[in-house]
């Protein structure tokens, strides 16, 4: 069971989220001009690193709202949580394998 | 305590425990099911033999010793029913091929239907099936209950059995067997099986792939095939190619040993768990991925309890079993839940990846259709709409909650 700070309602079991996937991916700036191999990018790949990981939960029973956790996929440690309006901190712990 | 018993003879070793060479025809990556079977294949299908097989690890000792060991080819699109149907019909005839009982056991498979959704998918999936020459029939409540009678029919139950398919051919194997059975016929037919070699970069020349990089030195090869399972996009990246693929835990876990009460295998998708009795006595049971991308080989208790909470529900005579051992593999899963296997942007370089959580039954068919990729540079029938491009052209093979059970 994960330990999630939620940065609106503090730190909360895993089981009052749900999971969102990779982070930080905009949806195309000029969608009419992609080639079929950009939307394929778009649509179907994500990043799959083993070590820290930027990805999206949303608390589904408490504030409803989405944000971003950095995780470490390798030892699944919790590293940081923040806003979607913040960019991805760094951290020394969390910079290595990127 | 008495002075100590000599130990007995150690049994015969199943297979050399080589020394990589220099060079070889063609190098597979992973020493799994998959990547066994493929050497194997290799060897017997195409008579390449200057083939090693690398596992970083042990041989076997990743999903092929982590998995629910359930074997069946009742899915719903012509593609997959093809692949999943060679791989049972592969299944029926090798443990005489390969002169080895692994205890391949054609029990059957139950897959319940709890809602009018179930029982519309069920219905449509068994016709489906029976048009692809897969044996499949719909069973009715009472039919259920003939087929397992510890399985609770009632209608008083939160979720009500509604009726199943049942595919009488499906079955288990013992995993580690398998993986047992095709090393040692590899390894007769020349394959050199590495064990504690860890592929750590790709050598290339220009846009292909010429050999690989470990931790035992350099190994040319013409061609690779990646067999990796959770590792697959890991090592990929290496190489330059990037994969559609996430890599989640599955956890799966074992009772005591009990007298034999399950006469099938059993899966439910709406309250999901799978289960099914090992030979020896244990009760086995699955569920669905642990929903966070993860290289751990475990995953979150709550996963755990909610399977034994549907279990308990559907057996109620499990309530008094304890649970002996949970654990974890990682499983890549593709965006349409059906694999990959054939070229990548890279030359000479193929992968075999993308099983997601049902790898194990397809093991001889993953190897027969990338041996015949690897050995021939082209995709086999069976694999062809299986390449990479599809992701691409669009043509997905969407077995996501259309393959009996949800992913």
């Amino acid at each position: 069971m994960l330990l999630i700070t939620c940065p609106w309602c503090g730190p909360r079991d895993e089981t009052e989220y749900h999971y969102g996937g990779q982070a930080h991916v905009p949806y195309p700036e000029t969608p009419a001009d992609l080639t079929d191999e950009q939307w394929a990018a778009y649509v179907f790949y994500r990043d799959n690193p083993k070590g820290p990981f930027a990805e999206r939960w949303m608390h589904s029973i408490g504030c409803r709202r989405w944000f971003n956790v950095l995780r470490d996929t390798a030892t699944h440690e919790v590293l940081t949580s923040y806003r979607l309006d913040e960019p991805r901190p760094e951290l020394p712990q969390a910079g290595g394998n990127r | 305590m008495t002075a100590a018993q000599p130990l007995p003879e150690h049994p015969d070793f199943l297979w050399r425990n080589l020394e990589p060479r220099s060079s070889y025809d063609v190098v597979i990556v992973g020493g799994g099911g998959h990547g066994l079977a493929t050497a194997y294949y290799l060897a017997k299908n195409h008579g390449i033999t200057n083939v090693a097989v690398l596992e970083k690890g042990w041989l076997a000792g990743g999903n092929m010793a982590r998995n629910t060991t359930i074997i069946r080819s009742n899915y719903l699109w012509d593609e997959s029913a093809a692949i999943y149907e060679h791989a049972l019909k592969l299944w029926e005839r090798l443990p005489e091929e390969l002169d080895y009982d692994f205890l391949f056991s054609q029990r059957g498979v139950l897959n319940l239907a709890h809602t009018l959704q179930d029982v519309r998918e069920g219905v449509r999936r068994a016709g489906a099936n029976r048009l692809n020459g897969v044996d499949a029939e719909w069973l009715e409540p009472d039919e259920v209950a003939k087929v397992c009678p510890i399985l609770n029919v009632s209608p008083r139950t939160r979720y009500p059995v509604l009726g199943a398919t049942f595919q009488p051919r499906a079955g288990i194997a013992k995993h580690d067997h398998v993986a047992w059975a095709l090393a040692r016929r590899a390894d007769e037919l020349g394959v050199d099986l590495i064990q504690g070699c860890e592929v750590t970069g790709f050598l290339k020349d220009g846009d292909r792939v010429v050999g690989v990089e470990t931790n035992r030195g350099r190994i040319h090869a013409g061609r690779v095939g990646l067999a990796a399972a959770g590792h697959s996009s890991v090592l990929a990246e290496r190489a330059g190619v990037r994969l559609p693929v996430q890599s989640h835990p599955l956890q799966a876990l074992v009772s005591e040993l009990h007298e034999p009460v399950h006469p099938t295998v059993v899966m439910s998708n709406h309250v999901h768990v799978y289960v099914s009795q090992a030979h020896k006595g244990e009760l086995v049971m699955g569920a669905g991925v642990d929903s966070y991308n993860g290289y751990g080989q475990r995953g979150s208790f709550h996963v755990i309890e909610r399977q034994m909470a549907a279990a308990v529900e559907l057996f109620p005579v499990f309530a008094r079993a304890h649970v002996l051992r949970t654990w974890g593999g990682i499983v890549d899963v593709t965006p349409d839940a059906s694999p990959i296997i054939g070229a990548t942007p890279v030359g000479n370089l193929y992968v075999n990846c993308g099983w997601g959580t049902g790898g194990f039954k397809a093991t001889p068919a993953a190897g027969w259709t990338f041996a015949h990729t690897l050995a021939t540079g082209e995709p086999h029938p069976l694999n062809a709409p299986f390449a990479l491009e599809r992701f691409t052209t669009g043509a997905l093979i969407d077995e996501h909650g259309a393959a009996a059970v949800a992913h």
